[in-house]
C-alpha cells in the first residue's frame, strides 16, 4: 500500500490509542466513537463512489438493517452477537444484491435511484413493522457488546473498539486500493471503453464493491446499536443517507482518508451547531456549500489544491 | 493450418447506415495483416464489432475455432485478443507503469477478498505483475517515465503505452487502430519497430493504418475496404496495382507518407 | 337490496375520493416531476433542492396574504416572481460556478441547497405548517358521492393549464427549441449560437416556477411546512424518471399515475406504506422497463442518466 499509507496508519493508531489520555469525559468521547461509526459507513461508501464511480443515496438502510437485525435479535430472541452480527450482514448483503445486480448491469446511474428507493422502503418498514421494530417509538435495552467475556459497555471501550475496528477496515481498503482490483476500479474511472479492451467485467467489479460498501455500512449499524442501545427508525432515514454522503463528498472521495475526515468532520460540526438552535441547519447548510464551493473535490485534494494556488498567486506578486 | 481469426459475412448497420456490408475476412497465426482504405470506410467500426464493443447486425466472427460474435469487450479480451484505440484511451488518471499493469488484467486472479487481506496468492501475483509490466517498459522505451502520469507523455509515447498495455495480456491477437496516427516520421519509425518486435514474438497483429509507408514496410497481407466493403485482398505489391484501390482513393495514387 | 346499494355507492364514492385526491396530490408531483425534466434536460443534473421550490412557494404565499395583507391574486404573481428569483439565484451562486465539476459533485451541492433552505424556512416560518385560504370559497361539489372541494379544480386546472404552456413552450417558440437542442448536444447547440449558459439559468426559473405553483395551490388543501420538500422531490424524481427523463409529458402522466396508486393504496391498504408506493413502482418498473413508462429505448440509451 506504499510507504506513505503505512506511515499515516501507523500516525492514526497511534493519535487513537494516545487520544483518551487527553479526552476523559464521557460526553466528548461518544462523539469521537460516532466519529468513527460514521467513519466506517462512509469508508465503504467512498470506495462505491470514488472507485466504482456509483452513488448510493440510500446507504442507511444497511447501516439499519444491521442495526435492527442485531438489535431485534438480541432482545426478542436473545440470539448471541455472533449469530445477530451475521444476520445482520447476510441480509445486508442479499439486499445488495437484490437491488445492486439489476441496477449495475445497465450504464448510467440507476443505481442511485435503486438505492433512493431502497433506503424509503426499509425506513419505512422499520417504522411500520412495530411487532419486531417497535416502530416509531423505536427498541430499546439493545444489550451492551461482548466479546470473549469482555464487556464493551463504556464510551473509553467502545472508542478502542470501534477505531479498532475502522484501522482494520482501513487496512483491507488500502489493501484493496492498491491491488489488481484497486486498479481495475481506477482504470474504469480512467476509461471503461480501455478497461472493458483490457478485461476488466465492470459489472462484476460495480457489483462486488457495492457489496462491500454495505457490508461495511452493516457492520457501522450493528455497532451503532450496542453502543446506543436504543434506535428508533429515524436513525436510519434519507437524512442520514444523504448525511453519509456529505460526509464523503466532503471528505473527497478520490483518497480513502477523506472518508474518515469527512465523516469526523460532519460528526463535530451539529454538535458544534447545537449552540445556534434555530439558525442550526442554516448554518449547517450554509457550511456545506462553502465547501462545496471552494472544494469540490473535497478537503483532501482541495486544501493542498488551494495552498498551491496561493503559493502561485505570491510567486507572481514578486 | 486453421486461421486464427474468421470473419464471416459481417454486416453493421447504423440505423439507416450500413457501415459494413457483408464482410469476410481471414487472419493468419503470425502474419502482419493491415486494413486499408478512405475514411469512413468502416475500419474502426471492424475493430469495434470484433471486440463487442457493438452488436453486429449479421454474420459472424470466429477466434479459432469459437464464436466470438455475442461475446462482451471483457470475454474477448480473456480470450485472448487485445487493441489499441484510434483516439488514445490511456488511463489519464494512472501513471505509465499502472497502465500496463491493468493490461495484465486478465491473465490473474486475485479477487476483492484475497486482494483486501493480501493473502499470498495475491501477493505473488502482484510481484509477477509488477515485474511483467516493467519489462514491457523497457521494451517500449518508457521505463524512465514509470512513475509518471500517464497523461503527461507527449503523444508518440502515449501511443506506444497504448500499444504496451495491450500487449500486457500476452495476447493471441493484437489489434492496433492507427497506431502511427499523429505521429510524426521518428515516432513511426519507433512504433514499426515495436510493431517488428511484437510479431517476433509470435503474435499475429491486425492493423488498421492510414500511413501507407508504415503500411507497406511491415504487412504480409493487406485487406482494402471501401464503403464498408472488401474491395481487395493481398500481399502489398498486388494490391498497390489494383486498379479498384488506387481508384479508391480519391481516383490518384496511394500516398506514401 | 337498499344496504346492498348503499354499500355499492360507498365503494364508488371511495374510489371517486380516492381518484380525486389521487390526482390532486399526482398533480403535485407531475409539476415537480416536470421541474425535474426541465433542469436534468439542459444540464444533466439531478436537482434534488426541486421540493424547496414548492415549499417556498406556499409559504411565502402566506407570508404576503397573512403578513403583509396582500390581496390573492397579485401575492399570487408576486410569490411566482419571487421564488422563480431564488431559482435563479441558486442557479448563479451554486451551480454555474461548478459548471466544471462532476456531476456527483453537482448532485451533492443540489442536496446541500436543498439543506440550506430548509434551514433558512425553519429560522424564518419554524417548524409549524401554515395554511391558506382556498381560492374561491364554495361547499365542496358532490359529484357520485364524493365530497370534492373547489380548490382541487384550482390544483388540476391550474397544473394543466402549466403543461399546456410547457409543451407550448418547447414546442414552438425558439428559445424553447433552443432548450431542447441544448439538452441534446449542448456542444453543437454553442456552436450554432445558443447560449448554453442562458438556458441552463432558465430552466432552473422555469422549474422553480413550476414548484411555486404547485406550493402555492396545494397549501390551502394540505397545507405547507418546512420539511416538505424531499419527501415531494423524492415523488417528483421517481415521476420524472419514470416518464423516461424525456422534456415530453412523460412526467406528468407519471405524476399522476403515482398520486393516483398512493392514493388508493393509502384508502384500501395502509396509510403507513403510502411513501412506499411512488418507489417500489419505480424500482419495478426501472428493472423491467428501464428507459421508463414513456420513453422510448433510444431516449434510454442516448440519455446516459
Amino acid at each position: 500500500m506504499g510507504r506513505k499509507n503505512l506511515l499515516r496508519l501507523l500516525l492514526l493508531a497511534l493519535i487513537v490509542a494516545v487520544v483518551p489520555l487527553f479526552i476523559r469525559k464521557d460526553y466528548y468521547l461518544s462523539i469521537l466513537v460516532f466519529m468513527g461509526i460514521n467513519g466506517l459507513a462512509v469508508m465503504g461508501l467512498s470506495l462505491l463512489m470514488g472507485y466504482a464511480g456509483q452513488i448510493s443515496l440510500g446507504h442507511a438502510a444497511f447501516y439499519g438493517i444491521g442495526a435492527y437485525c442485531t438489535g431485534v435479535l438480541t432482545t426478542h430472541y436473545g440470539f448471541s452477537l455472533y449469530t445477530a452480527f451475521f444476520s445482520g450482514l447476510v441480509l445486508s448483503v442479499l439486499v445488495a444484491i437484490v437491488i445492486g445486480i439489476p441496477a449495475l448491469r445497465l450504464k448510467g446511474h440507476y443505481l442511485a435511484v435503486a438505492t433512493l428507493g431502497i433506503g424509503e422502503i426499509v425506513f419505512i418498514v422499520f417504522n411500520e413493522w412495530i411487532e419486531m421494530t417497535g416502530g416509531p417509538s423505536g427498541l430499546s435495552n439493545i444489550p451492551a457488546l461482548q466479546i470473549a467475556g469482555f464487556t464493551f459497555g463504556t464510551s473509553l471501550r467502545f472508542y478502542y473498539l470501534v477505531w479498532a475496528v475502522n484501522l482494520l477496515a482501513l487496512i483491507f481498503s488500502l489493501n484493496l486500493i492498491h491491488s489488481r482490483v484497486g486498479r481495475a476500479l481506477r482504470s474504469m474511472h480512467g476509461s471503461e471503453t480501455a478497461a472493458a479492451a483490457m478485461g476488466v467485467n465492470l459489472s462484476l467489479f460495480k457489483i462486488q464493491v457495492f457489496i462491500l460498501s454495505a457490508v461495511f455500512a452493516s457492520v457501522a449499524g450493528t455497532l451503532y446499536a450496542h453502543f446506543v442501545s436504543f434506535i428508533a427508525p429515524n436513525n436510519f432515514g434519507l437524512m442520514v443517507s444523504i448525511m453519509f454522503l456529505m460526509m464523503g463528498v466532503i471528505g473527497g472521495i478520490h483518497n480513502i482518508w477523506g472518508a474518515l475526515f469527512g465523516a469526523s468532520l460532519l460528526t463535530f460540526l451539529p454538535e458544534y451547531l447545537r449552540v445556534f438552535e434555530e439558525y442550526d441547519i442554516l448554518v449547517y447548510g450554509a457550511i456545506l456549500l462553502l465547501i462545496l464551493l471552494f472544494m469540490p473535490e473535497g478537503f483532501l485534494e482541495g486544501i493542498p489544491a488551494l495552498y498551491r494556488k496561493w503559493v502561485k498567486q505570491e510567486g507572481r506578486s514578486q | 493450418m486453421n486461421p486464427l481469426l474468421t470473419i464471416e459475412n459481417l454486416k453493421k448497420a447504423f440505423g439507416g447506415l450500413m457501415a459494413l456490408v457483408d464482410l469476410s475476412v481471414q487472419v493468419h497465426e503470425g502474419q502482419i495483416k493491415s486494413v486499408i482504405g478512405p475514411n469512413g470506410a468502416g475500419k474502426t467500426t471492424l475493430f469495434n464489432l470484433i471486440t463487442g464493443v457493438h452488436p453486429v447486425s449479421g454474420g459472424k466472427i470466429f477466434f479459432r475455432d469459437r464464436e466470438i460474435t455475442h461475446l462482451k469487450p471483457h470475454q474477448i479480451a480473456a480470450l485472448g485478443i487485445s487493441r489499441t484505440f484510434q483516439t488514445v484511451e490511456l488511463f489519464g488518471n494512472m501513471t505509465v507503469l499502472e497502465n500496463v499493469m491493468v493490461g495484465c488484467h486478465t491473465r490473474f486472479r486475485s479477487g476483492l477478498i484475497a486482494s483486501g487481506l493480501r493473502l499470498p496468492r495475491m501477493r505473488r501475483e502482484e510481484k509477477e505483475i509488477w515485474e511483467r509490466a516493467n519489462q514491457l517498459l523497457e521494451m517500449g522505451g518508457l521505463s524512465a517515465k514509470a512513475d509518471h502520469p500517464s497523461k503527461s507523455l507527449p503523444l508518440g509515447e502515449q501511443k506506444i503505452l497504448e500499444v504496451l498495455r495491450a500487449l500486457a495480456s500476452e495476447p493471441k491477437l493484437l489489434l492496433l487502430d492507427e497506431p502511427a496516427a499523429g505521429l510524426n516520421e521518428v515516432e513511426t519509425d519507433r512504433m514499426s519497430e515495436l510493431i517488428h518486435d511484437i510479431r517476433d514474438r509470435g503474435t499475429t497483429i491486425l492493423l488498421v493504418e492510414h500511413d501507407m509507408r508504415l503500411v507497406m514496410n511491415i504487412s504480409d497481407d493487406i485487406v482494402v475496404i471501401n464503403y464498408g466493403q472488401k474491395i481487395a485482398e493481398g500481399p502489398p505489391e498486388a494490391v498497390q496495382q489494383d486498379p479498384q484501390v488506387i481508384e479508391a482513393y480519391l481516383g490518384g495514387d496511394l500516398e506514401y507518407a | 337490496m337498499i344496504a346492498y346499494s348503499e354499500g355499492l355507492m360507498d365503494l364508488q364514492s371511495q374510489v371517486i375520493q380516492y381518484l380525486v385526491t389521487g390526482l390532486t396530490v399526482g398533480s403535485i408531483y407531475a409539476m415537480v416531476g416536470l421541474g425535474f425534466t426541465i433542469i436534468y434536460n439542459a444540464t444533466g443534473i439531478i436537482n434534488l433542492a426541486q421540493g424547496e421550490f414548492v415549499m417556498f412557494g406556499g409559504l411565502i404565499m402566506v407570508f404576503l396574504t397573512a403578513t403583509l395583507r396582500i390581496p390573492m391574486v397579485p401575492a399570487f404573481f408576486i410569490t411566482l416572481a419571487l421564488v422563480t428569483l431564488i431559482g435563479m439565484v441558486y442557479e448563479r451562486l451554486f451551480i454555474n460556478p461548478l459548471k466544471n465539476s462532476s456531476l456527483m459533485t453537482l448532485l451533492i451541492v443540489t442536496v446541500a441547497v436543498s439543506i440550506f433552505f430548509r434551514g433558512l424556512a425553519m429560522f424564518i416560518w419554524g417548524k409549524n405548517p401554515y395554511s391558506l385560504p382556498p381560492f374561491t370559497s364554495g361547499k365542496p361539489l358532490l359529484i357520485g358521492g364524493a365530497a370534492i372541494i373547489p380548490q382541487v379544480f384550482w390544483v388540476l386546472g391550474l397544473s394543466l393549464l402549466a403543461v399546456i404552456l410547457m409543451n407550448l413552450f418547447f414546442n414552438k417558440t425558439i428559445i424553447g427549441k433552443a432548450m431542447s437542442a441544448c439538452a441534446g448536444n449542448p456542444l453543437a447547440a454553442s456552436l450554432v449560437g445558443i447560449q448554453v449558459s442562458r438556458m441552463i439559468l432558465l430552466s432552473f426559473a422555469m422549474s422553480a416556477t413550476l414548484g411555486a405553483l404547485a406550493g402555492i395551490t396545494i397549501t390551502p388543501i394540505a397545507l405547507m411546512e418546512y420539511d416538505r420538500g424531499p419527501l415531494l422531490a423524492l415523488k417528483g424524481f421517481c415521476a420524472a424518471v419514470l416518464g423516461g427523463l424525456g422534456l415530453g409529458t412523460g412526467a406528468v402522466v407519471a405524476g399522476f399515475i403515482i398520486g393516483v396508486v398512493e392514493s388508493f393504496a393509502a384508502g384500501f391498504l395502509s396509510s403507513g406504506f403510502k411513501d412506499a408506493i411512488a418507489l417500489i413502482i419505480l424500482i419495478l418498473v426501472l428493472f423491467i422497463k428501464p428507459s421508463g413508462l414513456l420513453g422510448s429505448e433510444e431516449v434510454g440509451k442516448v440519455k446516459k442518466f
